[in-house]
């Protein structure tokens, strides 16, 4: 039943990676002319023949649609092929591998994302169960205005704010900077993840609260409280455990995106991830690398979805995958 | 070619006009006067701090040539401060020289409010333009956003079928590409310009509203209401425009309040990538990179435009939560 459910899954997923693909070959190649791409590559004034021999080298010179020769030796069937079969050729920018980019950059990316999940996860969590247990009071009133606060702040301002006082008035933690050495990464990382947990936390708490508050009201809650549970079981066992369908939606699905970094916080901070790489493409005009990155992403999103679906059938019996 | 300004003016024009309807329509509707007197009394200063800054983008949108200066079009908000109001460079808030080089005075000492940027321009008067530029993002991007939304969601809801498939494939195509990659991919394909910006917040913006709209419109193509006028022989474009938009409009309402805040922060992030729109908040922000990291340290434009983004980003979030609980029948309180 299960295996029938993912195959139908997978298929639909698939068919949308295809419409992804599509999207990004109308946008690559229809939109913006190969020439364009070249022109910014080269440089604006360069001479004609070395624009073609530009567009020649990175196999932008067939035609697009239809080729009354080669049926099969076309940009569009060629986007596709290169795609699917995970070559995604050089970059527009300086003609590097970008497979050897993404290996590079996919473990900085983890090691500044992967904790910061793991911390963020708990700590909204827990905050928004102490703020839903006190709902109707002050420091329920007072939660929701800071975290209404928190989320007003422009996420750069975090950033600002996080390398001005505690890098550069305290000195706590250095500015920016990566070393992969095991010894010293925690101090380069501290600083951003830091920060990230300050940027996400205030949505997150009020996201999780309104769940648990819903939670709250339902009538098993009420009965757990008059058999006489304290307070700390009615949270954990009654509430936080039927919340779990809306947590996991979140949290699930943001799990593939730990490989493809975060863009502010790896820019800002100097860490060589896949974020960074992301922002140098914007920067360089770099058409195949964004597009590669666009491509993945969709790849891991749709991924996480499924996994996500399944992960329903573990927490809830009552959801069967059909 | 008509003159940008003129445009400009052209459009204010249509959006008072525009606003004067709506409200004309709002106090003859019933429950429409009581949502809005509701929202008032829940949060006064909310609703007059966003007046605010509508009142100061609206008057940064109407100019004329003429005055002081014969050639340029300038703004009502231009004409606040005296033409050619710049200095060389930095200036602190209210000094008398300029900031790094103090044995240089100032053209009008004492006059900047907010001191000068790295340009001479006045930080005060820039922060008031932003706020033209935050609101267009907003407002302009959420114009694109919701007809098209509308006009999707709810075909897709009412006629079902081929049409619903062909909408939803669409829908989760565009949502399963990561928002900022799909907004930076957008931008540098389009190129750079406010609506471009607009444009592609737009694309990656109507899926959520989209499909809101046709879950609702499900529900509603089941009401008895709606089959009686089907079964009296109304087609579908009218049962559409009289029975299932008039009961889509709160969450219209909802939503445009709701995606507002979350497009002008967008803006900031896409600055500070490179790809944002001349004279926004986001750019003034960008620039501390640089001021932050010299000595003595610039803080004043940070600050202003900083300031002013949170205003507006926290009253249009206070003022979202209460035209939800206002409208939303789910979370009304009886």
């Amino acid at each position: 039943m299960i295996l029938a459910y993912l195959v139908r899954r997978a298929g639909y997923g698939f068919v949308t990676v295809l419409g992804v693909l599509f999207f990004l070959f109308v946008l690559f190649f229809l939109v913006t002319k190969p020439e364009d791409i070249a022109r910014k590559a080269v440089g604006e004034k360069a001479p004609p023949e070395a624009i073609a021999q530009w567009i020649a080298n990175h196999g932008y010179d067939k035609p697009r649609f239809w080729n009354p020769e080669h049926p099969a030796d076309t940009l569009v069937v060629e986007h596709f092929r290169r795609a699917l079969t995970f070559e995604f050729g050089r970059s527009d920018a300086d003609d590097v591998p970008i497979t050897r980019r993404l290996r590079e950059g996919v473990g900085p990316s983890l090691a500044l994302t992967g904790p910061l999940f793991l911390l963020e996860i708990p700590i909204t969590i827990a905050l928004a169960l102490l703020v839903a247990l006190f709902r109707g009071t002050y420091i329920d009133r007072m939660g929701v205005v800071a975290c209404v606060l928190a989320m007003s702040v422009s996420i750069l301002l975090y950033i600002i704010g996080g390398q001005y006082v505690l890098g550069k008035v305290l000195k706590w933690f250095p500015i920016s900077g990566f070393d992969p050495r095991p010894s010293v990464i925690v101090r380069f990382l501290a600083l951003p993840i830091l920060v990230g947990l300050m940027a996400a936390v205030g949505e997150g708490v009020r996201f999780y609260r309104t769940v648990f508050v819903e939670e709250s009201d339902r009538d098993h809650v009420r009965t757990a409280r008059a058999k006489g549970c304290t307070d700390r079981e009615v949270m954990t066992r009654h509430v936080l455990r039927n919340a779990l369908i809306p947590i996991l939606t979140q949290v699930v699905v943001a799990i593939p995106f730990l490989f493809t970094g975060s863009l502010l916080l790896e820019s800002f901070f100097g860490i060589p991830g896949l974020g960074s790489m992301t922002v140098e493409a914007i920067h360089g005009n770099d058409f195949a690398t964004l597009r590669t990155m666009v491509y993945i992403g969709a790849l891991l999103f749709v991924a996480g979805q499924i996994v996500t679906d399944v992960s329903y059938v573990l927490v809830d019996p009552r959801v069967r995958l059909e | 070619m008509i003159e940008p300004y003129v445009l400009s003016n052209g459009v204010v024009a249509a959006l008072v006009l525009g606003g004067a309807g709506v409200a004309l329509a709002v106090r003859r509707s019933g429950p429409w006067r009581e949502a809005a007197g509701e929202l008032w009394r829940q949060r006064p200063i909310a609703v007059l701090i966003v007046a605010f800054y509508v009142g100061v983008a609206l008057a940064d949108s109407i100019a004329w040539v003429g005055g002081a200066d014969p050639v340029r079009p300038r703004s009502l908000v231009d004409r606040l401060f005296p033409i050619d109001f710049q200095e060389r460079s930095y200036s602190a808030p209210l000094a008398d020289s300029l900031f790094y080089e103090p044995q240089v005075s100032l053209t009008y000492p004492g006059r900047h409010l907010l001191g000068t940027d790295i340009l001479g321009r006045d930080v005060l008067h820039m922060t008031f333009k932003g706020a033209r530029v935050a609101l267009l993002i907003g407002g302009l991007t959420t114009l694109i956003v919701i007809p098209v939304a509308l006009l999707f969601g709810v075909s897709a809801g009412y006629f079902g079928g081929v049409v619903d498939d062909a909408v939803f494939f669409v829908m989760s195509t565009l949502a399963s590409i990561p928002g900022i990659l799909l907004l930076s991919a957008l931008i540098i394909v389009l190129g750079l310009g406010t609506w471009q910006v607009c444009v592609a917040l737009g694309v990656t913006g109507w899926v959520g509203f989209c499909r809101v709209a046709r879950g609702e419109t499900l529900k509603l193509r089941e009401l008895d209401y709606v089959q009686a006028a089907r079964a009296l022989g109304g087609g579908p474009a009218g049962i559409i425009v009289r029975h299932v938009l008039p009961n889509l409009m709160h969450l219209v309402v909802i939503t445009f309040v709701l995606t507002f805040s979350g497009l002008v922060l967008s803006e900031a992030v896409l600055s500070w990538l490179g790809i944002g729109i001349a004279g926004s908040w986001g750019q003034m922000i960008d620039q501390a990179r640089d001021e932050l990291s010299r000595d003595p340290i610039v803080v004043w434009n940070l600050a202003a435009a900083s300031v002013a983004l949170f205003g507006l980003i926290l009253a249009v979030n206070i003022l979202g939560d209460a035209v939800r609980d206002v409208l939303d029948p789910r979370t009304r309180r009886a």
